[in-house]
């Protein structure tokens, strides 16, 4: 018990840090900004894995000692319950009087089954009862230790189904621009993590494909900008050739597609550009995913021409759902496309050697670049409401906002193991609810000759929990009852 | 918005009739000081008694007519033949009550008023999830009053719903506004109805515990004086807090785990080590800490009411802290 209680403690301690300092799987941003912030405190932090505290062996090993101090306690204790599951009350003491409730009260001499009426009341009242010769021995709440292993086994059962989870489960994201779609396999994902047990094979060769995303802000005085509405009606298609079917996805309505799970956890802005190189031929048209960087969805991305010729094009660029200009510089004030518009620096250079490597799609390596300039050094920025175009100096080219979209970010995912660690939970929460409200007592009732002359029934009790309520008045309800007189019951207490 | 001004004036309101029931809970408390010793020691000799019955004790028994599980509320009564300063307790102590029934019937006016004006449950944000929170300690509070009691716990419960409430209007307030589309759930009512209960007695469990270890310590240096006299024994008071904390440990369980399942439709993950899940974790873990010294031998009495305490301070930095200071997915305040 004392090892289980140092444990928690540090199980509790230990689990501090990782919501104070920011974490690596919850913000890589965030913890890159922290140790550039701190370059002592930083390193020794990703150190001691103070930026994966869940992950961090020290973490790990907290929970793993608890845990197998946890079965170490279980089992000797699941051996102790099942002999006292079979165990009989235990025998009568001598003298029911020092016990902690007690009480008694006169019958009279030809009564001689009150003591099977007693056996009779107590099984009544679920107690497990022997009816020796001159008294009764009673017991119940059996089920609060039952409870307790049920509580601590479940808990054993959640981790088992964590650990299932964690092996063979997986996880990914992957954006998706409306009127698009997006099929299940690796190449599609922006991001994926899985477990070790975890193989290709395992993602079903379903596609969905989102048909639109409906959106809508708050537009009151009150938390003006928070979202109101996600809806995305989209096309799922379970295997190659099945028959599409029609699902909405929202926050909090997943889509389940075999064992896999959709969720839209996220959703952004899309300008759709045309670019024109100095030749005049179209080098880039299409709609260009931008990051999201604050709440009002100021944007930012990179429009990448690399086929322009004779020189490739590259803009960086901000898109803002509802423009504002001012001398914060340009910055969106509202999440909903109200006033779009796209302003961008222009970068060219000589054409790049296609070498396959891959690159970031939301930003620009200006590295073999050189950005366009007015002719008084000044950089040339282009700002474009939708439907504007605009000609880049020296012939350059020519860019053109025709419109945008949005785009969603879909979670796909399976975690198995799940229903182990819920229904495990279940149990738990039962099982702590028996070992603490079930009240186990014992209960014992003797009849002895008083000194009177008259025949003394005795009834003394025992709780053998904490928070004991109504002991003494069970007792002395069930003296009154077996002496088939309440008057002449007196209760005391010692 | 007419029933969102009502409410916020049943709010204030509530705030100053709470207020003024500590008063009367804290005028009682004085004038109990100046009850002298002596007047009280014979029912005090009872309560410690009391206080080692459930250990088996070879003793004669004690054939004294004693009401059984309410030795507080059988001492009390008697109080009608003490001078008049006792009587003047008593009166304080009344006009405690009535203040609390009036500032509680304000409270649920303020949170049903404020549902009509939001036209949904009024658990969207910090403000809303006081409110209801408050109403619901207060509500323990005067149900364990009626049906044991416990007017001894006044003081605290007061204090704890004046200041509640009165953050609550003050610097957690919002106007009403519809829901952020994560909420749009069953378990938006589950998992934040079971929270504040669960915090409710979490709550009220805590405050015994800070009054346990302050009759404790009177009672370990004999100098039981004052008001302290009219609390219930020690041990007594640990087995009130107790039941409090029994209870709202696994409804706390089940608060945490039906926000993991929630969290799996709303975020995708059923636990993301989210700053409020990890604070709702470690929580667990320290009110699980408190039932485990409960049967530690050693940790027993004193040390597991100090770990209450700490899961109170954590309950709240919880809610207070994690809300206001650091950012994550349940920054619903919306301050």
């Amino acid at each position: 018990m004392r090892t289980a209680l140092i444990l928690l403690f540090a199980l509790a301690l230990g689990a501090i840090p990782g919501s104070v300092v920011p974490q690596r799987r919850i913000s890589p941003v965030r913890v890159s900004d922290f140790i550039s912030e701190h370059p002592t405190l930083g390193p020794i932090y990703d150190k001691i894995g103070m930026f994966s505290v869940y992950s961090s062996p020290w973490f790990s090993a907290i929970y793993l000692l608890l845990f197998v101090s946890l079965i170490g306690c279980i089992i000797p204790r699941v051996g102790v319950y099942a002999k006292a599951m079979r165990a009989r009350p235990p025998r009568t003491p001598r003298n029911l009087v020092r016990l902690p409730a007690y009480a008694h009260a006169d019958i009279s001499d030809d009564d001689h089954d009150v003591l099977d009426r007693a056996g009779v009341a107590l099984r009544r009242r679920h107690y497990r009862v022997d009816v020796h010769s001159d008294s009764v021995a009673a017991e119940r709440g059996y089920l609060r230790e039952a409870g307790n292993l049920v509580f601590h086994i479940s808990l054993v059962f959640v981790l088992i189904g964590i650990a299932i989870g964690a092996l063979f489960g997986f996880r990914g994201t992957s954006v998706v621009i409306v009127g698009q779609g997006f099929s299940n396999n690796l190449t599609q994902y922006d991001d994926f993590s899985a477990g070790g047990r975890f193989t290709e094979a395992d993602l079903a060769p379903f596609s969905v494909a989102v048909k639109d995303f409906q959106v809508r802000f708050e537009t009151g005085p009150v938390q003006r900008g928070a979202a109101r509405l996600f809806r995305a009606n989209v096309e799922v298609t379970e295997r190659p050739g099945a028959a599409p079917r029609q699902e909405v996805l929202e926050v909090n309505k997943p889509l389940h597609i075999g064992g896999t799970t959709v969720h839209l956890i996220g959703h952004g802005y899309a300008p759709k550009v045309t670019v024109k190189d100095a030749e005049g031929n179209v080098a880039f048209s299409g709609p260009v995913v931008m990051l999201p960087q604050d709440s009002n969805f100021t944007s930012l991305g990179a429009i990448k021409a690399p086929d322009a010729r004779p020189e490739r094009l590259a803009f960086e660029a901000l898109f803002l759902p509802t423009a504002v200009l001012n001398n914060q510089g340009p910055h969106s004030i509202f999440p909903d496309a109200l006033n779009p518009a796209l302003f961008a620096n222009v970068w060219y250079g000589p054409p790049k050697v296609e070498t396959g490597k891959p690159e970031n799609v939301y930003s620009l390596d200006t590295a073999g670049l050189t950005q366009l300039r007015q002719s008084d050094g000044q950089p040339v920025r282009i700002a474009l409401k939708v439907g504007d175009g605009v000609n880049l100096p020296d012939g350059k080219g020519s860019i053109q906002l025709d419109g945008w979209v949005r785009w969603v970010k879909l979670q796909i995912g399976d975690t198995p193991g799940v229903p182990i660690s819920l229904v495990a939970l279940g149990f738990a929460v039962a099982g702590l609810c028996l070992s603490l409200f079930v009240r186990p007592r014992r209960l014992w009732i003797r009849v002895r000759d008083g000194e009177t002359g008259h025949r003394v029934l005795e009834v003394g009790g025992l709780d053998r929990a904490d928070a004991r309520v109504g002991l003494t008045d069970d007792v002395a309800e069930l003296a009154a009852e077996l002496s088939r007189g309440p008057k002449d019951v007196s209760a005391s207490e010692v | 918005m007419r029933y969102e001004y009502y409410s916020n004036l049943a709010l204030v309101s509530s705030v100053v009739v709470y207020a003024l029931a500590m008063f009367a809970h804290a005028a009682e408390w004085a004038a109990a000081r100046r009850v002298s010793v002596t007047e009280k020691a014979e029912p005090e000799l009872v309560n410690v008694r009391a206080s080692e019955r459930t250990e088996m004790r070879p003793e004669p028994p004690d054939l004294r007519p004693e009401p059984a599980d309410h030795p507080d509320s059988g001492d009390h009564r008697d109080s009608g033949d003490s001078p008049a300063s006792s009587a003047r307790v008593e009166q304080f102590g009344r006009m405690g009550v009535a203040l609390t029934i009036i500032g509680f019937l304000l409270s649920v006016a303020g949170v049903l008023l404020r549902a009509l004006a939001a036209q949904r449950a009024p658990w969207g944000n910090m403000f809303e999830f006081t409110i209801t929170a408050m109403v619901f300690i207060v509500g323990v509070y005067l149900i364990m009053l009626w049906r044991t009691g416990i007017r001894w716990l006044g003081l605290p419960v007061t204090l704890l719903a004046a200041v509640g409430n009165g953050l609550a209007v003050t610097v957690f307030y919002v106007a009403v506004a519809p829901l952020v589309p994560a909420l749009h759930s069953v378990w938006f009512l589950i998992h934040i109805v079971a929270a504040a209960i669960s915090g409710a007695a979490f709550n009220v469990g805590g405050l015994m515990s800070i009054l346990y270890l302050i009759k404790k310590r009177a009672e370990d240096r004999g100098a039981v004086q004052g008001y302290l006299e009219r609390l219930p024994s020690s041990r007594k008071i640990d087995l009130i807090a107790y039941r409090f904390l029994a209870f709202a440990f696994p409804l706390w369980t089940f608060t945490v785990v039906a926000g993991a399942i929630w969290a799996e439709y709303a975020w995708g993950r059923y636990w993301g080590w989210d700053p409020k899940e990890t604070w709702a974790l470690i929580t667990w873990v320290i009110y699980a800490g408190y039932l485990h010294a409960r049967s530690t031998a050693g940790w027993r009495g004193s040390r597991a009411a100090v770990i209450a305490i700490i899961g109170m301070a954590s309950f709240w930095f919880n809610f207070i802290g994690i809300n206001l200071l650091v950012s994550g997915l349940h920054s619903y305040a919306g301050i």
